[in-house]
């Protein structure tokens, strides 16, 4: 799934991205994020997760709703 | 901060000390030996704070005792007690988690999926009373007035991939350059709208032994180099259980009609520890353990000892709160 925002520096390039398995994308160094509506989010934090399951109500950052949309229960114990 | 009132003859004897010359009174023999419930027994755990917070912002007209070897040696008696039992209680997670994947994402997982307590977060978003949410706060400020200090001591003890990502995680914590934006400030302004008390430290004498376990566990870790591992794995447990319960405890400020800024505290908290789990897991403990895979155990340790004194502490604060609405009742019906 193509993502639904660019990260992007403060030269306007898009800046590396750590995918977090089934959970958001972290985005270093970025200065904005611009979702698919063109409306551009600032960044104020040294790292960012942008949501990747569509579900956060705060995006394009991820609020870890993933977690109870994604995982299913562990049979760890 | 002014010093706390002693709970019993531990915390009496280092108040004594405090306030005397340290190396004046030797400890009593046995000291510390017949203490049952370590994990929350009020005198001992008030004893250890009290000596952790030496070496965090101190006590009003006390001289600076923080290096004293008499102070030290006592410390290091009831540490001793403290992490053994922590070890005691916690082993069966760490084992379950290292048998049950060898990826330390998913172990860290196992744990936190084991360790089964009641949900204090839910309790606060649907039932509880504004009596019972400032209460909740009050307990919390203990740690939330100097959020992230003790995790900040390993910095100097690791290296590479992790120290950046927990110098990073950190500034976070601490403002990420705006100093109205540190999360113990947050805080503060949290309480100071709700008509508490935002001064460090003001009500360590209303905190019982399990709350304070859940803090002196972490200058535990914090300031002992040997345990750096579970002080990281302290850090991950501590975020990946942060995000999903702080909306849930937003919601219940907003039930209640509690002004916005203390809401905020919490709404912070939902998008930073959704950054902060990921970070604290994938970069600062997965870097320590690539580094040092001898460090895993520790860093689960650290994981479920985390868990473990959360579950005794909310149930402690959850049965006040039923103790004091059967009292209600009883006295209603008399
Ligand atoms: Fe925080
Ligand atoms: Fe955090």
């Amino acid at each position: 799934m193509a993502p639904e925002w660019r990260a992007l520096s403060s030269t306007g390039a898009e800046v590396d991205l750590e995918p977090c398995g089934d959970g958001p994308v972290l985005a270093r160094h970025a200065c904005v994020v611009v979702d698919a509506d063109g409306v551009q989010h600032p960044v104020t934090r040294p790292v960012v997760a942008l949501c990747t399951c569509g579900r956060s109500q705060r995006r394009p950052w991820c609020d870890s709703t993933h977690k109870s949309v994604r995982r299913s229960p562990t049979s760890g114990a | 901060m002014k010093l706390p009132l002693a709970r019993g003859p531990l915390s009496s004897h280092v108040l004594a000390l405090l306030e005397a010359a340290p190396s004046g009174l030797p400890a009593p023999d046995g000291w510390a030996d017949e203490v049952q419930d370590v994990l929350g027994d009020d005198d001992l755990q008030l004893a250890l704070w009290i000596l952790y917070e030496l070496h965090y912002r101190g006590f009003d007209g006390v001289p600076d005792h923080e290096w004293d070897p008499h102070l030290i040696a006592l410390r290091t008696r009831l540490e001793q007690r403290f992490e053994a039992e922590l070890r005691q209680c916690t082993a069966g997670y760490v084992e379950a988690a290292l048998h049950a994947s060898e990826d330390l994402f998913d172990q860290v997982m196992v744990v936190v999926d084991a360790v089964d307590g009641p949900s204090l977060p839910r309790y606060l978003q649907r039932e509880a009373s504004s009596v019972e949410m400032l209460d909740f706060l009050t307990q919390r400020s203990l740690y939330h007035l100097k959020e992230s200090d003790p995790h900040a001591f390993v910095i100097p003890r690791i290296d590479g991939r992790a120290k950046v990502a927990l110098a990073e995680l950190q500034y976070d914590e601490y403002g990420a350059g705006r100093p109205a934006r540190l999360h113990a400030q947050l805080f503060a302004d949290a309480l100071d709208a709700c008509g508490l008390d935002p001064a460090y430290g003001a009500y360590v004498d209303l905190v019982p032994g399990h709350t304070l376990a859940v803090n002196n566990v972490m200058s535990l870790f914090g300031l002992s180099r040997r345990l750096r591992g579970a002080a990281l794995g302290h850090l991950a447990a501590f975020e990946t259980t942060s995000s999903v319960p702080c909306r849930r405890i937003a919601g219940g400020i907003e039930r209640l009609g509690l002004p916005t800024v203390v809401a905020a505290y919490f709404h912070e908290h939902v998008e930073a520890d959704a950054v902060h789990e990921q970070v604290a897991i994938r970069d600062i403990c997965g870097g320590l353990v690539e580094d040092h895979p001898e460090l895993r155990g520790d860093v689960l340790f650290g994981v479920a000892a985390c868990l473990h004194l959360d579950v005794l502490a909310a149930r402690g604060l959850l049965g006040s709160w039923e103790r004091r609405r059967e009292d209600a009742v009883v006295r209603q019906v008399a």
